[in-house]
């Protein structure tokens, strides 16, 4: 018998402290897909965020900093200029990359800092319980936004992909989903992507995943694929928004 | 380089910090330290392997000294005051990690905004820590721009001895100034620890344990173990790295405890005061922290009255306080807001003291 | 011929792998793992076709597939 699947090496034995059915898992497994696949984990440092995924550092079997909240793209900068030769990956949520860390994000991008984000957007706080993010959609019921996000008392969920796609400095950008198999092959295609544009050096590479929070939205894993489906790829539209050739 | 040169202080600073093996800047503008960000983006891209970046921010700039220390390099990074409060939630996490990086702060006048002026009242925040959580930093106060030169390399070696940042702290004064100055090529010390906890790329078998860079510790008990691991750290630094100098503290009656700029003023003033017959002496902390406490209780065995002077509404004089435990009177005298206080002012000051006065 | 093998311990029965599974041959568990979680269980390995949709899906890496 030939293996057809199993998990690969570039995660650790850790089990994962997300909650049953979060997307995270799948999003960990596929940026370690690519790394193993690419044979690159002898020169590839991951840099954690704080939110759920805090803990990356135990589940990326590869060299991994901790970064504070937003920080990583500044992080990942001082580590890629220092050993250029290394493969520097951030690993970050909506709150994180899109809220408190919109400086750095944008800064990285349009320095055309060659290292490759991978951006976790799943439209809520999840590891504080549940907050209003800035990717929260119109309407979208939160803790901290318990009737529903007024867009006229909070402004409007940010497109960070297509706003990162007007800079000149990054070189990919991509949008995809993992609440099915197909969307999940895709976006296991776009992270290898990014990576191999980091590896041909030619810059900024950011994949932009769609992630299911059944926790914090209140639903179970079934239904926040769903969720996902019919409300979030309607204000986060999946594609390619930028390739540099 | 045996020779003399006539450099501002932010600029000898700099190629101080490349003499002594510093490859990367991450800095951001504020007046009076632009010198040093300005003189690194002239230098580094000439030197193989240096890099200058000018961050968009002082919090991206420290959190990217965090990632090339973590990555092993020597690294720095400089601002002035309201520049360095940004920077403490990134120097906390630095220090938590432990990595060794230099900071420079050309304190100007607070609060707030302030001014662009000398001044010393960032004190408190230097030497208490800074940011949140239980910790401490070495912290140098050059009062000359030799001195800056010297304390700005040795500070590279003390960061990778403890893996701890160390703080080079002048004044609008320090940095603006120039004097003659050598600039001596310095190799780091020969018994640093090699940095075999950098993450520089990692994979089964290849000799170490899996670098993590990290300052999260969940676990309450755990955390505990590292603040106190932490803490034996900074008991090494108390009884190996304090500094200080004393001068015509012997027959003192009267003790000056200045620093930085400050203490040029009142080695004049102490001058001064012998040539008028009132035995006056003079003790300049180096290391603001650790503290000189030791000397300064020592002279105090034998003085009538110390003086303590600075250009701040009176910080460093609660640790003088602390030092004497009440021994002898511990007077102060500053000027704040960027103001810097005069030979005269001090002079009378001690007179004072010696009429019986204050 | 497919083989499943299902690493219980670290299933979290969010059973997000059932719903892909174009056969239908996965459902959870009676039985409750030491974290207090049915984990996923295969009903009839001899149905099994190895699309490996199952383990593509699953958040925690817990399904190996070979054929």
């Amino acid at each position: 018998m030939a293996v057809v699947y199993e998990k690969t090496k570039l995660l650790t034995d850790k089990p994962l402290h997300y909650c049953p059915g979060c997307t995270h898992g799948i999003i960990h497994r596929l940026v370690a897909e690519a790394i193993d696949e690419l044979g690159i984990q002898n020169r590839t440092i991951g840099i954690a965020p704080v939110g759920c995924a805090v803990f990356a550092y135990d589940y990326f079997n590869c060299d991994m900093m901790e970064a504070a909240h937003g920080r990583a793209p500044a992080v990942a900068t001082g580590c890629k200029r220092v050993n250029p030769g290394n493969i520097v990956f951030t690993y970050q949520g909506d709150g994180d990359l899109a809220s408190i860390g919109a400086a750095e994000i944008t800064h990285a991008a349009t320095r055309g800092e060659n290292i490759t984000v991978i951006f976790v957007n799943n439209a809520i706080y999840g590891m504080t319980g549940g907050q209003m993010a800035p990717t929260t959609l119109p309407g979208q019921v939160t803790t901290t936004s318990p009737y529903g996000r007024d867009p006229k008392l909070c402004g409007y969920p940010i497109r960070i992909s297509e706003m990162l796609a007007t800079l000149d400095g990054p070189a990919f950008i991509s949008r995809v989903s993992v609440h099915d198999v197909k969307h999940i092959l895709d976006a296991k295609k776009s992270i290898k992507k990014a990576f191999e544009t980091q590896l041909a050096g030619k810059g900024f590479s950011l994949v932009e995943v769609l992630s299911a929070c059944p926790t914090n939205w209140g639903m179970t894993p079934q239904e926040s694929l769903k969720w996902l489906e019919q409300n979030m790829i309607p204000q986060y539209p999946l594609g390619i928004k930028k390739e540099v050739e | 380089m045996g020779q003399k040169m006539l450099m501002k202080g932010n600029e000898a600073i700099a190629e101080a910090a490349i003499q002594a093996g510093c490859r990367f800047f991450f800095g951001y503008p504020i007046t009076p330290q632009n010198q040093i960000p300005e003189y690194m983006s002239k230098r580094l891209p000439k030197i193989e392997g240096g890099c200058f970046l000018q961050a968009e921010s002082e919090v991206a700039a420290i959190n990217m000294v965090y990632g090339a220390a973590g990555a092993g390099a020597r690294v720095m990074t400089s601002s002035s005051s309201p520049g360095i409060s940004l920077k403490q939630e990134g120097i906390s996490y630095i220090v938590g990690a432990e990595l060794p990086c230099v900071i420079v702060n050309m304190v100007r006048g607070g609060p707030g905004l302030g001014s662009i002026q000398p001044a010393q009242s960032d004190y408190f925040q230097s030497t208490r820590g800074g940011g949140h959580g239980d910790y401490r930093m070495l912290v140098l106060a050059p009062s000359s721009v030799q001195e800056a030169v010297e304390l700005t390399q040795e500070a590279f070696d003390l960061a990778d001895l403890y893996r701890n940042p160390v703080l080079v702290m002048g004044d609008g004064l320090i940095g603006q100034m120039m004097e003659p100055v050598e600039m001596p090529e310095r190799k780091p010390r020969t018994d640093l620890p090699e940095k075999t906890w950098a993450a520089t790329g990692w994979e089964p078998g290849c000799g170490r344990d899996r670098a993590i860079i990290n300052s999260l510790y969940i676990d309450p008990a755990v955390l505990e173990k590292h603040v106190n691991h932490l803490y034996e750290k900074y008991a090494a630094m108390e009884a190996n790295e304090c500094r200080w100098q004393e001068e015509m503290t012997e027959d003192a009656d009267y003790i000056i405890v200045a620093y930085g700029t400050t203490a040029r003023i009142a080695r004049s003033a102490m001058r001064k005061l012998r040539e008028e017959g009132i035995r006056a002496g003079l003790i300049r902390p180096i290391t603001l922290w650790p503290f000189p406490a030791a000397p300064i209780a020592a002279a105090a065995k034998h003085a009538k009255a110390i003086l303590t002077v600075e250009m701040s509404m009176g910080q460093m004089v609660e640790d003088v306080r602390l030092a004497v435990e009440g021994a002898v009177p511990v007077h102060f005298f500053g000027r704040t807001g960027g103001i810097v206080p005069t030979v005269r002012e001090i002079i009378t000051q001690v007179e004072t003291l010696a009429k019986g006065g204050h | 011929m497919a083989k499943l093998t299902i690493a219980g311990e670290t299933c979290k029965g969010c059973g997000l792998c059932a719903d892909v599974c174009p056969r239908h041959l996965l459902a959870l568990s009676k039985e409750i793992n030491t974290k207090g979680y049915h984990p996923i269980a295969i009903t009839d390995q001899d149905q099994c076709i190895g699309c490996a949709f199952c383990a593509r899906m699953c958040p925690d890496a817990v399904i190996k597939v070979e054929k």
